[in-house]
């Protein structure tokens, strides 16, 4: 299946046009003319090529609610999202806190293989927030799992939260803090601000974020060790990463698509598919996320894809779940929210989106760069189309898409994994 | 005006004085013998009440039956709501039985918005979760208009406002609301509506019991409620929820009365004219003491009354009104 491919025109990073041969999986070839006989040709001309994508954050639902996606219909969507690997979140059912459930989610990835699938481990066992689950275990095992995480909740306990940074010293492994202060968003349901007081829905102020980050970051410093900071969503959170990377200390952040386009007057229509945990904040979060992004305070881009089956979103605010979906849209919102606003090129695409990911995922291989004799996981993608988003369209098991009926500059072509299509013309290959 | 009622916002100035001015109307049949009217016979009118609260499912109920038209009840309680039903199948099943107006009381807010996307009739709100309760503002209004004549000099007796009210607004009036802002959809609706109708609003709570925001209300805001008394004309106690008292909202329920009840001795702090306004049901003796809700400046009573008007009203320019013009 990996043949040899001679994708024609595109323009890596998008600089200028360059031919680029695949050949055994790896890119044999970037720039020069003589096609290599008997190569499959795409004609790329005019398209971007980038490496190809990694999400830090994505929830897979299975085990447990595949009612919401599989690693099979998820891993699909991540590849017609332009991307090559994915770390599976912790919160399914059962939690992957164990070598066994972390092995079952690696290897359903391995059999679906539209894309790489990294499971995250969950901190606390059951993502309780009382005891530490095998991290060792996990890190040791077939999933050689680096990212730990019990997303959906905050490991709000200090001492718990300090032990974890410390002991994952021992396989290189970073814990990937859920920042919200349980006792300060107590039933909360959208941003505490002008929206949250006008609709009468219970506020999640931006210092339940800001709080947790900034204890987090100070307990990495003092132990010495790696935080990665989840779904960044507030203007204050930018401002205390930037802090504390300034102070040298090992802070990584991610924030969502969403986090970068959308904002919580969404919720005038109390329609839950703006649900989303963090909310959906102000428009001055927004523009600060978007600069934070730029000047490489916030690392790098996630989609926290959070699939929910319809009736978990089609009933009151209050009751409905919280989550977006976004693999499928996530490269398209980052050209409308920082490429067509010029705050990043596509080489600064890459970066945020390929390249610190899987240095944070410590995913191995040289992840994130196109060059000759690297594999060949690249994505190409037409930045000059646009059409309007339809969730009834995506691979996702689920349609609970924020940015449906929005215009949406992009279209990812073609993706490839080491070698072999994953999506061609559009479509699953 | 819109075809639903959901918030006090969606009225404009002359919305609302025409719901005022056609309840002044209808008030005066509540005073005949016979009080029905056939304006809304063979309409479907549901009370779909997720949430208990009896004073307003009645006052709708007769508001509905005034106007003659079919009124059903349907309490979530016991009902297959209890048993799992979800909202949408609830209006679906509403909307298969043909209702043409849709009554809704519910803990969460923004229900009642959810449910005007997903049936074809008029959905009225009578209070959803923390968010608003647009016809206990109206009937609010109603009751402060009819108390200060606005149509010449100063402010005049309940009598002489009964003639003269028509057309007329609340400009200029200075009302102060008192208590859990924070959790309150009564405060919501009255501080749009009484904006809307030009009054001078001032909310007074402390501030555990506010919106962060709230300095983009269109209201004023303080903490000391002695300082308003002297220029308040109307003031407007609110219920103080059972479950905020063992919440670290204050230290304690004494010390809340303390500062932030009516008593006699602040009572006496008001201008002549000013009245006292509850939307019930009262914490005697908590944000209100018993002789202030019983006493001659109480409207507590009336606002009931008036309730019933308002709502006919309501119902009569979103369904009737609408049918008689086309």
């Amino acid at each position: 299946m990996t043949g040899t491919w001679l994708i024609r025109g595109a323009r890596p990073l998008g600089g200028g046009p360059a031919d680029i041969v695949i050949k055994d999986g790896l890119i044999d070839r970037l720039g020069g003319t003589a096609g290599p006989a008997g190569a499959q040709v795409i004609g790329a001309e005019g398209l971007i090529a980038l490496p190809g994508l990694v999400d830090l954050h994505t929830h897979l639902r299975e085990p447990g609610r595949e009612d919401a996606e599989t690693v099979e219909t998820g891993t699909r969507a991540a590849a017609l999202g332009g991307f090559t690997a994915v770390h599976a979140m912790a919160n399914t059912d059962p939690v992957a806190d164990t070598a066994g459930v972390v092995e079952q989610i690696w290897r359903l990835g391995r059999q679906a293989g539209h894309c790489d699938v990294h499971p995250v481990g969950a901190v606390t066992v059951g993502l309780g927030g009382k005891q530490l689950a095998e991290l060792g275990a996990m890190a040791d095992s077939a999933a050689r799992v680096r990212v730990f995480s019990d997303d959906g909740r905050c490991v709000s306990d200090a001492v718990l939260m300090r032990r974890a940074l410390e002991y994952v010293k021992a396989f290189d492994g970073v814990i990937a803090q859920h920042a919200q202060e349980p006792r300060l968003t107590d039933g909360a349901q959208l941003n505490e601000g002008e929206m949250s007081g006008r609709l009468g829905l219970a506020g999640w102020p931006a210092v339940a974020e800001e709080a947790i980050i900034a204890r987090d970051c100070l307990l990495a410093a003092h132990v010495g060790s790696a935080l990665h900071v989840c779904h960044v969503s507030t203007a204050g959170s930018v401002e205390i990463i930037r802090w504390a990377k300034g102070k040298g200390w090992r802070v990584t952040a991610e924030v969502t698509p969403h986090h970068l386009l959308l904002t919580d007057s969404l919720a005038a229509s109390y329609d839950p598919v703006y649900k989303v945990n963090p909310p959906l904040r102000t428009a001055a979060d927004v523009e600060a996320l978007r600069q934070g992004l730029a000047d490489g305070t916030i690392d790098c881009v996630a989609t926290d894809h959070a699939p929910h089956p319809v009736e978990d979103k089609e009933t009151e605010w209050d009751t409905a779940a919280f989550g977006m979906t976004g693999l499928e849209t996530a490269l398209r919102v980052v050209q409308q929210a920082m490429v067509d606003t010029g705050l990043l090129d596509w080489a600064g695409v890459a970066d945020r989106m390929s390249r610190r990911p899987a240095a944070i995922g410590r995913l191995p291989g040289p992840a994130g760069t196109l060059g000759a004799g690297q594999p060949a996981s690249l994505a190409l993608y037409d930045a000059a189309a646009r059409d309007v988003v339809d969730p009834a369209t995506h691979a996702s098991r689920s349609r609970n898409s924020p940015f449906a009926g929005m215009e949406l500059p992009g279209r990812v072509v073609a993706t490839f994994r080491r070698g072999v299509p994953t999506v061609l013309d559009g479509k699953l290959a | 005006m819109n075809r639903h009622l959901i918030s006090a916002g969606d009225l404009t100035r002359d919305d609302a004085l025409l719901i005022l001015d056609t309840a002044d109307e209808l008030a005066r049949i509540s005073d005949r013998p016979i009080k029905k009217l056939p304006t809304l016979r063979g309409r479907t009118v549901v009370n779909l009440f997720f949430e208990d609260s009896t004073r307003t499912r009645i006052s709708f109920e007769a508001a509905a039956k005034r106007l003659s038209a079919d009124v059903i009840n349907f309490s979530a309680k016991g009902s297959s709501v209890a048993k799992g039903e979800s909202l949408k199948d609830t209006a679906l099943t509403l909307e298969a039985m043909g209702a043409d107006a849709v009554i809704v009381r519910h803990s969460a807010s923004g229900a009642p918005q959810r449910l005007a996307g997903w049936v074809r009739g008029t959905v009225v709100n009578a209070g959803d979760g923390a968010h608003e309760h647009p016809t206990q503002a109206l009937l609010d209004a109603f009751t402060i208009r009819r108390h200060f004549g606005r149509s010449s000099g100063p402010p005049a007796g309940p009598e002489a406002a009964r003639t003269g009210t028509a057309g007329s607004a609340l400009d200029g009036l200075r009302v102060t609301i008192v208590g859990d802002v924070l959790h309150s959809r009564v405060a919501r609706s009255n501080v749009l509506l009484l904006h809307t109708l030009g009054a001078d609003v001032t909310l007074v709570a402390p501030p555990t019991l506010l919106p962060v925001a709230v300095g983009s209300w269109p209201c004023s805001v303080s903490y000391d409620f002695d300082a308003a008394l002297p220029k308040s004309d109307v003031v407007m106690m609110l219920r103080v929820q059972q479950e905020r008292m063992n919440a670290a909202y204050f230290p304690s329920v004494r010390e809340y009365s303390r500062r932030y009840g009516l008593d006699v001795a602040r009572m006496a702090q008001l201008p002549d004219q000013a009245i006292v306004m509850h939307p019930g049901p009262m914490n005697r003796g908590v944000e209100i003491a018993a002789r202030v809700a019983d006493s001659a400046r109480s409207t507590i009573v009336e606002q009931v009354a008036n309730g019933v008007s308002v709502r006919m009203a309501v119902l009569y320019l979103l369904l009737g009104g609408a049918e008689a013009e086309s």
